[in-house]
């Protein structure tokens, strides 16, 4: 699965689409990455990061829970993903945001509790079923073969409902984010947009695990969301800019892996790497030189004054 | 408990408008205005005989307070007598437990919508990456279900971004609306979320220690808005300080809370020897020096651990 690149660009794009295998990984980092790009850029501004790190780690033993007992991964990783938010959200302090008005925010040390327990048992699992290392391999730090029709349809709906879900909270989500106290004086059910946005957070690891594997989350989960709130401080442009860098980086990921000897995981986690290091770079140059391009300024008309 | 024998109006049928505040908040904060601004006279807020309970215990009772339209009202007392319970009572996040409450003709919390409120706290942190502008637009349809379909309403959006900037003006904010606002000063910060309370065009304005942590200057500046904001827009402002100094000049009344009970009165009347030594049961002095300010001497503190308890269980 190594076919050589030759200079002519558009012929290589048509020998790797016509692989079904990597059409189908194609259409999976697709949906994967829109709602990876998504949520994540309001994870990042809830502060929830270890939070969705460790949703994505309590994947792990549910998809090797599930491959020892011969179901498929995609139901471990949904299911332990689901039920790690629930448990996250019911630990306590847990599913309050933390966007800097006060001290509130994810109770790190039992959370970590939880990550630990759940590699362990992820280990367990994978020894129990006496697999290859080959599997253990995927499982933590994903592989672009082997993504089937069914769970291309699988992510799909889950994917599409994640978009709606989070369409519909919207607004309140975004006020209780970076205002909890007037929110929920506004009528607004700040600890149940809590909970429902760490269930948000569970499909959308669990489903981004099954691209990047387990470990390697952050790349579509963090680092477009990073990378866009250092370029943009407006944030209906902050999502879709997290979303767009989502879409790149996985493109170019799965197009260079499917070219050269090493895995997807590292090209999409370095791509991802290399986005956030230029808007940090970006940001850093913008704040210096005085002028701040990313105010958006003139986005508004009839300004007073 | 309330020596002055002034303030125990009953709440009355207070607000006999027909449309109801808190049913269409999209339309009546981008639509026509509801200010009733010559509504003085009428109570904004009343309580009478009240008592709050957190986890069991009585914060304060026997409170009895009315506080009219268009009036400047400052929120007094030491640290942890339960001064930020009083106006989550009055927003009805905090159940009143006896007695009657009555805000904007209503119980609390029925009628938030109208309220504008901003709580007690600290700066937001430097890299919160938000604009100014977006928090207050938060402020004016942030509780809003659903995103606005683009296209469709053109009007109402072009309406409601009409209403932030103009608020961002009355507060004068302009120049830094853009800018994410943890990049913004402290006295910055809080003009912004003063516009964030301000956008939907309240009728009452609930301040938790506003001038906290900001520098003399800043602190000056904002009363100074307040007191504006009260005057023209006569919006009613209830104002939990730790210093009453600043905003001296400006206020109508005062509500000092003490040993569980309260005090109503304008501040010369209330800010005294004998009205403080009654209220507290222990000799108070209260000392005036040549700028006018007033220090308040023999205050009994709260209890440590009562102090924490409350902050703690408020929270």
């Amino acid at each position: 699965m190594n076919p050589s690149l030759s200079w002519n660009l558009l012929e290589d794009v048509q020998v790797m689409l016509s692989y079904h295998f990597m059409l189908n990984a194609l259409r999976a980092s697709t949906i994967v990455a829109i709602v990876a790009g998504a949520i994540g850029y309001l994870m990042v501004l809830r502060r929830e990061s270890f939070a969705g790190h460790t949703l994505a780690v309590i994947g792990f033993p549910g998809a090797a829970g599930a491959s020892w007992l011969g179901l498929s991964a995609a139901l471990g990783y949904f299911g332990f993903c689901l039920a790690g938010a629930l448990v996250i959200a019911a630990l306590p302090g847990g599913g309050r945001a933390n966007s800097g008005l006060g001290g509130h925010g994810e109770e790190s040390a039992g959370i970590g509790t939880v990550q630990a327990l759940a590699l362990a048992c992820g280990f367990l699992f994978v020894s129990l079923y006496h697999g290859f290392l080959s599997g253990l391999n995927n499982l933590l730090f994903g592989t672009i073969t082997g993504v089937t029709d069914t769970q291309v349809l699988v992510l799909l709906a889950a994917g599409l409902l994640c978009v709606l879900v989070l369409a519909a909270l919207g607004r309140p989500l975004l006020f209780a984010t970076i205002d909890p106290d007037v929110a929920a004086a506004r009528g607004v059910p700040v600890r149940a947009l809590a909970i429902g946005f760490l269930v948000l957070l569970g499909v959308a690891a669990a489903g981004t695990s099954q691209v990047t594997g387990s470990l390697l989350v952050f790349a579509l989960l963090v680092a477009p969301a990073a990378a866009a709130t250092r370029i943009t401080a407006r944030p209906a442009a902050g999502l879709a800019l997290s979303v767009g860098l989502g879409l790149g980086i996985t493109w170019l990921g799965e197009t260079i892996a499917f070219f050269s000897p090493f895995p997807i995981g590292f090209w999409v986690t370095t791509f991802g790497f290399a986005a956030f290091l230029l808007a940090s770079a970006y940001r850093t140059a913008a704040d210096r030189f005085g002028a701040n391009p990313a105010s958006g300024r003139r986005h508004v008309s009839g300004s007073p004054a | 408990m309330n020596p002055l024998g002034q303030t125990d109006t009953p709440a009355g049928p207070t607000h006999s408008q027909d449309e109801p505040l808190g049913t269409s908040p999209a339309d009546s904060a981008v639509g026509a205005d509801h200010y009733r601004s010559g509504q003085d006279g009428d109570a904004v807020v009343s309580l009478n005989e009240a008592a709050a309970t957190l986890a069991g215990r009585t914060i304060w009772s026997q409170v009895s307070l009315t506080v009219r339209g268009g009036e400047f009202v400052a929120v007094l007392g030491p640290n942890g007598v339960g001064k930020s319970t009083l106006l989550k009572a009055i927003l009805g996040l905090i159940p009143i437990t006896h007695g009657q409450a009555s805000v904007l003709g209503a119980r609390p919390g029925a009628h938030n919508a109208a309220i504008g409120y901003l709580p007690q706290r600290r700066a937001f942190d430097p890299s919160v990456r938000v604009r100014g502008i977006d928090i207050v637009r938060l402020g004016l349809d942030g509780d809003r279900w659903g995103v606005p379909l683009p296209g469709l309403g053109r009007a109402k959006a072009r309406a409601a971004r009409e209403r932030v900037t103009g608020v961002i003006a009355l507060v004068g904010a302009e120049g830094y609306a853009h800018r994410p606002i943890g990049q913004c000063s402290g006295g910055e910060q809080q003009r912004l979320l003063i516009a964030q309370a301000l956008v939907r065009r309240p009728e009452l304005l609930v301040l938790d220690e506003p001038l906290d942590s900001l520098d003399v200057t800043s602190q000056g500046s904002i009363s100074a808005l307040i007191q504006s904001v009260c005057r023209t827009l006569g919006v009613a402002v209830l104002m939990v300080a730790h210093d009453v100094n600043p905003i001296l000049p400006y206020l109508d009344q005062v509500i000092y809370l003490a040993h569980g009970g309260a005090v109503m009165g304008p501040p010369e009347k209330v800010i005294t020897a004998d009205t403080l030594t009654m209220l507290y049961g222990t000799p108070i002095d209260v000392l005036r020096d040549r700028a006018g300010r007033l220090v308040v001497i023999g205050q009994p503190d709260v209890p440590p651990e009562h102090t924490s308890n409350q902050k703690s269980s408020a929270r």
